[in-house]
């Protein structure tokens, strides 16, 4: 019990070392730059401290429960030696990770705001509704893509930067077609997919594979689903808009 | 009490946004997989331990970050603050405070995200602690900084986005070429991992009210794009402080080269 509850306070003092950077901008920006004393200091105060026992659990729980099970799982698959099973997995948890991500969401109808202003869309809430979760869907499937990608490429031993560095002119080709109002919200939407509970997941899942897999290096395969998943939203979000906006 | 009801809610939403993910996990492990796990029962306490935390650390953040960093930012765009005459336009040099103040909050939000530090923890296992966990999370951060700066600068002086993406595309490209092969996918991981829970909607709040207080720009159209920067910019600096350390290595190496690295 000893033993637990010193973890935990070394968990919780890196917590708020973690959080002292935010303090100091902050209280910087506020006393000697604006120049205003801080609003309601209590309520502030007790965030901070939600904030850093919030991050301490989190931590913990990544080391018991998220990278475990991401590498138990990737065992299982490799074992059980089904490439469908393994894919249709990778689909499922990057589509189903992404489509109900609350930045997307928002981004998603900030998004369709967008659209309505250049004029691409009419100005009602049905065609709002529509737009946005079509560019939902389209970012989930993205995700959804590359993860199978990533998979592939940790099984097969592809080298990640031919694949990506082929995505980037693949982004920079489409981004001159597509039309403007689209370019910025197809480059957000690819750092808004990856949020705090699928990235753990997925990395452990990708350095599993990696390990299990003969002939993989962790160290050099095990990474790299993430950058996936942050590229291909861009291209397809890009094609969202030429076929949407078709000009 | 009314800080106990925003915690249920957050859990509540916490829970419903993980629904997806747990049921896609049991779905597989249930029906496909058919293997007992491990641990099963420790699994399932640090699943709980993750959603906890997580609801409690977003709790925290919209009780005391959020609401700070979005008048801060409304404050520092304003045109009182800046001294810009709506009439005359806006000039690059009446907004330098901004620029510190995007680059200080995308250094700091980017150390206290959760799903960076999980990534730089499986990052040193794997390298045998070569790669040391707050080295490179201070490497992802001070990516983070240079690029959300930068995107300021973009919303402030107007300049197109793909214009900025594409040359930072092509140094990335050179870069990877000149880096050792270990340090790439995780290079290319970090982009995506640093913009998450606490960075996204800080500095997506500064970038809208950047494009509203600036005459001539439009919150629609131009306060995208922040989080492109945000994304890109580690990439760089994690392929930087690769080769850093490599070199450091080397030059201790020659300094003491019986003992053994």
């Amino acid at each position: 019990m000893t033993g637990f509850v010193r973890r935990f306070l070394r968990l919780l003092a890196a917590a708020f070392r973690d959080l002292l950077p935010i303090a100091l901008v902050i209280t910087f920006f506020q006393l000697v730059v604006l120049q205003q004393p801080f609003p309601n200091i209590e309520r502030v105060l007790i965030g901070v401290v939600f904030v850093a026992v919030g991050l301490t659990l989190f931590v913990r729980g990544l080391e018991m429960g998220l990278f475990p099970l991401g590498e138990a799982m990737a065992d299982a698959f490799a074992r059980k030696g089904s490439l469908t099973g393994l894919l249709t997995f990778a689909f499922a948890l990057g589509f189903g990770a992404t489509v109900a991500e609350p930045a997307l969401i928002a981004v998603a109808a900030e998004g369709a705001r967008a659209a309505t202003e250049a004029k691409v869309i009419a100005d009602d809430p049905d065609a709002l509704t529509s737009y946005a979760l079509h560019l939902r869907l389209t970012v989930a499937v993205s995700v959804g893509v590359a993860l199978v990608i990533g998979v592939l490429r940790i099984l097969k031993g592809w080298p990640i930067h031919y694949l990506i560095i082929g995505g980037y002119i693949v982004v920079m080709a489409l981004t001159t077609m597509a039309p403007p109002e689209i370019v910025g919200i197809a480059y957000d939407s690819g750092g808004v997919t990856t949020s705090t509970i699928t990235v753990p997941l997925v990395a452990a899942l990708g350095v599993g594979l990696a390990t299990v897999i003969r002939g993989r290096n962790p160290a050099i395969d095990g990474f790299g689903l993430i950058a996936f998943a942050s590229l291909t939203p861009i291209m397809f979000v890009l094609v969202f808009g030429m076929v949407v906006g078709g000009r | 009490m009314e800080i106990l009801r925003h915690t249920l809610n957050t859990l509540a939403a916490t829970i419903v946004d993980v629904t997806p993910i747990i049921t896609i996990l049991l779905v597989f492990q249930v029906f496909f997989l058919r293997q007992k796990l491990p641990n099963a029962r420790r699994i399932v306490v640090g699943f709980l331990y993750v959603v906890g935390g997580l609801a409690l650390f977003l709790v925290g953040l919209e009780e005391a970050l959020f609401p700070l960093g979005r008048t801060m930012a409304a404050q520092l765009t304003a045109p009182e603050f800046t001294g810009t005459a709506r009439a005359a336009g806006a000039d690059w040099r009446d907004y330098l405070w901004v620029y510190a103040f995007a680059a200080g909050v995308g250094f700091a939000t980017t150390i206290a995200e959760p799903a960076l530090i999980a990534v730089s923890l499986k990052a040193r296992d794997i390298s045998g602690g070569t790669i040391h966990v707050l080295g490179l999370r201070l490497a992802v951060a001070f990516g983070v900084a240079v690029g959300v700066a930068l995107g300021t600068f973009r919303i402030v002086t107007g300049t197109p986005l793909p214009f900025y993406i594409i040359a930072v595309y092509v140094i990335v490209i050179l870069q990877t070429y000149c880096s050792s092969k270990s340090i790439i996918p995780l290079a290319y991981d970090s982009g995506g991992v640093a913009t998450s829970t606490v960075t996204v909607p800080v500095v997506t709040a500064l970038g809208l009210g950047l494009a509203t207080a600036i005459p001539g720009r439009s919150p629609l159209i131009d306060g995208f794009g922040l989080i492109a920067f945000a994304c890109v910019f580690p990439i760089m600096s994690v392929m930087a402080y690769a080769w850093l350390t490599a070199w450091l290595l080397r030059l201790k190496g020659r300094s003491d080269r019986e003992k053994p690295r």
